[in-house]
């Protein structure tokens, strides 16, 4: 398979990889709209909505989507990067000093750093959903995602290492919301602007948002 | 101006090169880059010692050929010139200036600072061109072009194809300079008849040539001598997904 991949040329791969990456900014958005339900003291809310994702079948078929779209996005970064680390075998003695947007350089590691986000935050919700990993459970075995998130968010630990893995998270988006569309060659018409302004915005909304949650948790509950 | 040089020395293609440190007295400010390295290269010649080689030809600034990576950047401090329009003044006495070729994969070095731009030239050759035949002159305005079509594609033909994208990038990625030759042609209507083969034999090129790929970082139109921009990359990259999506 990643034979197959290495072969797709350096934009297809990116194209790729941009799509993939606009999927998880719009599954960002709604994950996020769950979340917020956390905020209620009514637990129904996001057990309800918890449960419909956990059931609908076009939202279970989007989670095969979803589960594609992360390992593809990811193993197409690592092949970019190892590419073009070899593209320049000796390497210069003075740093590049030139002018580029501080966040686009470091991808590949803020990326990395959301995937060990990721895979923490599979073993939490989607191994205990499973049943891998024990968990609190309502009476008719359902997982009770609400109890657990309130149990992670009640460990201040856990809450500063959530918040501090979003805000890296942002940095990746910072970059990302523009890049994709640049890569898609959205980006050289009267609407240029008006992208990077919108990425800018989402890259700070949508991680705020999930910082709110175990704020919330720590100092009013 | 008194000077420390530290400037790259190979001696060929195969040998292992090193810094050596010049020091160099009394420089005017108003000496250009390579005049300076001119001098240095006298003085070398009178102790009997190999001259520096680097590469030049126009002294300003439309041939590209003046390829130094100087203090971390490509052609130097100075935003959108050549190496040989940069000026010592943009230097202050006493300074330290590290001089160091071009470097990336298919740009191997030939000597000291001079490196094989070889490979955009067969990047060139799969399709910077558009295909005429000879015979007599057409009435020039037969074939109507709009004004901002005409603009943006001269923009783009600005390109002296010096290789400055390529140095600065992280990635060592071609995609300013190609993305340059292929808008300049696809944004005329001479250039369409041949633009989908024209893009996708380009690419190609350039990557089986081991140019990395671009990751959007854009120090690229930060560092060229002909101030191209980054839509001209957008525009290719559009180009190429219209090419492979239409293609029969
Ligand atoms: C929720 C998670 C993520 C989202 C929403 C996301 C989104 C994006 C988007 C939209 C891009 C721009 C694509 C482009 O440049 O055309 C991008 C680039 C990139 N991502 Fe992610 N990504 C996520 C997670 C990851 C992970 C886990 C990695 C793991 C290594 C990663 C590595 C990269 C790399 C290396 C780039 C390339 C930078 C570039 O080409 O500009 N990303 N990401
Ligand atoms: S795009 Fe600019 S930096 Fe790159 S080769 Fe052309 S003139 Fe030089
Ligand atoms: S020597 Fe021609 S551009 Fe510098």
């Amino acid at each position: 398979m990643s034979a197959s991949l290495l072969r797709f040329s350096s934009i297809t791969k990116k194209i790729w990889m941009a799509l993939l990456g606009i999927f998880l900014l719009i599954f960002l958005v709604v994950h996020l709209s769950i979340n917020l339900c956390l905020l209620k003291s009514d637990p129904t809310w996001f057990n309800d909505a918890a449960r419909f994702m956990g059931t609908n079948y076009v939202v279970k078929t989007f989670e095969v989507v979803l589960f594609a779209g992360f390992i593809f996005h990811i193993l197409l970064g690592i092949i970019l990067q190892v590419q073009n680390w070899m593209s320049r075998p000796v390497r210069y003695a003075v740093n590049n000093k030139s002018t580029t947007p501080f966040l686009s350089k470091y991808m590949i590691w803020t990326g990395g750093i959301v995937f060990i986000f990721l895979a923490i935050h599979l073993v939490n919700f989607w191994a205990m959903k499973l049943g891998w990993v024990g968990g609190p459970r309502f009476a008719d075995g359902e997982p009770n995602f609400y109890q657990k998130a309130i149990d992670l968010f009640s460990i201040p630990a856990y809450s500063l290492f959530y918040i501090v893995l979003i805000i890296v998270l942002g940095f990746h988006l910072n970059h990302a919301f523009q890049a994709a569309f640049q890569t898609l060659g959205l980006n050289f018409t009267k609407y240029s602007k008006c992208i990077e302004r919108f990425g800018m915005v989402y890259s700070i909304v949508v991680p705020l948002g999930f910082i709110i949650i175990p704020i919330y948790f720590l100092l009013i509950r | 101006m008194n000077l420390t040089l530290k400037i790259w020395r190979q001696k060929d293609a195969k040998s292992k090169g090193k810094f050596v440190i010049y020091k160099l007295d009394n420089i005017s400010p108003n000496c250009s880059f390579l005049e300076m390295l001119d001098i240095l290269n006298e003085s070398l010649i009178r102790k009997n010692e190999e001259p520096v080689v680097f590469d030049h030809d126009c002294r300003e600034g439309i041939c590209g050929m003046c390829s130094l990576y100087i203090n971390g950047r490509p052609h130097g401090p100075d935003d959108a010139v050549t190496a040989c329009q940069l000026h010592m003044r943009k230097f202050k006495d006493g300074d330290t200036i590290t001089v160091e070729p071009w470097r990336a994969k298919p740009f191997p070095v030939i000597k000291d600072l001079m490196v094989d731009r070889t490979a955009f030239d067969r990047i060139i050759q799969e399709g910077g061109y558009i295909s005429v035949n000879t015979g007599g002159a057409m009435e020039a305005n037969h074939i109507l072009i709009p004004k901002p079509a005409a603009e943006l594609s001269m923009d783009a033909a600005a390109c002296i194809g010096c290789g400055a994208c390529v140095a600065a990038c992280k990635n060592a990625s071609a995609m300013l300079f190609v993305s340059a030759k292929v808008s300049q042609f696809a944004l005329l209507p001479q250039g369409r008849p041949e633009a989908k083969e024209r893009v996708m034999k380009m690419v190609k090129m350039m990557d089986d040539l081991g140019f990395g790929n671009c990751t959007n970082t854009y120090a690229c139109e930060a560092e060229c001598p002909k101030s191209i921009s980054r839509s001209n990359i957008a525009r290719m990259n559009l180009e190429f997904i219209c090419a492979k999506a239409s293609w029969e």
